[in-house]
């Protein structure tokens, strides 16, 4: 078994080999393995989205169009001209980094006002198009055929969907009302909702199984090579 | 007084986004303007992206530093944390290791910041998440016992699901007779797929979009100021 192990000699296999063991360690308890593991994790996930944001959004899109020369830096042809602009979202990223000091923190309020602004502007329409109207648009599309050759199975699950989109949509509206036959719709939308909750979770579990086997064949495979 | 300028700016924002998605598709006047403004807006928003990183990775070392220095519980590990932030961060600004330098892709394979990236950060982001797989198992079980109706309904189609998606799902119940292979796990998995959770998701979609409507309006029109903290 050392033979086998050993025959894999390459540092990168075995530094994500430990790391792999390291975290699954915490399955018997917390340990000094998966603490240096889960600190590690932080570290270095923090520093390498900042580089990437860094060469990926802040360089090509403020730093090469205040200086444009700075776009020899990476090999790339520069723009003919500033885009003075640009120093608005710079100077409100500086006014958001003020949060640290707390005399000028309250500066920060106008980037996060931008922020919210645009998050606010962006979901509403987004929301409004693609979700509102769209699933509004697929419920009636799904009560008109879409070509006459259709069987019983196509027509009925059409009409469940339907039921089943209105049903659940009066338990989360919460039409209140004494009436008897509206609490049995209300009742049958709670089950179309458990059931849709249902598929979500057993999918949910079946992605983190799928990352399970995939790093024990890692183990196995990569590391250990007897698969 | 600042925190009414701050509700101006983003009132003004968002309505720019949200009539330039109503106006159109013109060069000049009015239209024009919005249109340019709103183009612009999500490279500034990214470009802010970038500063906000700045900000929560100097809180995230600044609370490590302070806990080295003052030699609290579990301090070597802040240490840890502190130093792969460090190393990363010059590999990566440098562009270490990569064939072209300055020039070359910053997620290039061959430097040093892709072998971190494939050594380091994706085996134990994926380890982190494949442990999930046991913690919802246990939760599952503790939430899932038979108590209702609907709490039967959630275990039996996570359960259908769970079994479709097997490998030999499809030699389950193979035994069937052909007016009710329908009931095969892998069919009936797809089929719940398919039907009820479409049903389930999309009256879920409808209603979230009514909530986020509403928290939208609520902060364009300045009915919610809290985000701004408590100065006057």
């Amino acid at each position: 078994m050392i033979c086998v192990i050993t025959s894999s000699s390459h540092f990168e296999t075995w530094l994500a080999a430990f790391l792999t063991l390291a975290v699954f360690s915490f399955l018997y308890r917390d340990n000094p393995f998966y603490k240096f593991a889960e600190h590690l994790f932080v570290g270095v996930s923090a520093a390498y989205w900042m580089v990437l944001g860094f060469w990926s959004t802040l360089w090509p899109n403020a730093v090469v169009p205040l200086f444009p020369d700075a776009a020899l830096v990476v090999g790339a042809t520069p723009p003919a001209q500033r885009d003075l602009i640009i120093l608005v979202p710079v100077i409100l990223g500086l006014m958001m980094l003020l949060k640290m000091v707390p005399r000028y923190a309250s500066w920060g309020n106008y980037t996060t006002a931008f922020i919210i602004g645009t998050t606010a502007g962006y979901s509403l329409v987004r929301y409004l198009r693609s979700d509102f109207i769209y699933q509004l648009g697929s419920i009636i599309k799904s009560v008109i055929p879409e070509s006459a050759n259709i069987g019983l199975p196509e027509v009925f699950n059409s009409i469940f969907i339907l039921l089943a989109t209105i049903s659940a949509l009066y338990y989360f509206l919460r039409i209140r009302t004494n009436k008897r036959s509206a609490n049995f719709i209300s009742r049958c939308g709670l089950l179309v909702l458990m059931t849709a909750f249902g598929v979500s979770f057993g999918s949910a579990v079946m992605g983190r199984v799928t990352l399970l086997v995939d790093r024990l064949y890692f183990l196995f495979s990569d590391w250990m090579g007897i698969l | 007084m600042k925190r009414n300028l701050a509700q101006v700016v983003l009132s003004t924002v968002a309505l720019l986004i949200v009539l330039s998605a109503f106006l159109p598709d013109t060069d000049g006047g009015f239209s024009g303007i919005v249109k340019s403004a709103d183009s612009y807006f999500p490279i500034w928003f990214s470009i802010i992206a970038v500063f906000a990183f700045v900000l929560g990775a100097s809180s995230l070392i600044g609370s490590h530093v302070r806990k080295i220095k003052d030699r609290e519980t579990d301090w070597q590990y802040s240490v840890v944390t502190v130093l792969s932030f460090a190393i990363v961060l010059i590999v990566g600004l440098a562009k270490l290791g990569g064939a072209s330098g300055l020039e070359g892709d910053v997620s290039d394979p061959a430097s040093v910041l892709g072998r971190i990236f494939s050594s380091v950060l994706s085996p134990l982001h994926a380890t982190l998440f494949s442990l999930l797989a046991f913690y919802m198992a246990s939760a599952a079980f503790r939430s899932f016992r038979i108590r209702s109706l609907e709490t039967t309904v959630l275990l039996v189609s996570a359960s259908i699901i769970i079994i479709g998606r097997l490998p030999f799902a499809s030699k389950l119940f193979s035994f069937l007779p052909d007016a009710l292979q329908w009931l095969r796990p892998d069919k009936l998995s797809l089929w719940m797929l398919l039907v009820p959770n479409t049903a389930g998701q999309r009256a879920v979609l409808i209603t979230v979009s009514l909530g986020v409507i509403a928290v939208a309006l609520k902060y364009i029109l300045g009915m919610s100021r809290d985000m701004f903290g408590g100065q006057k």
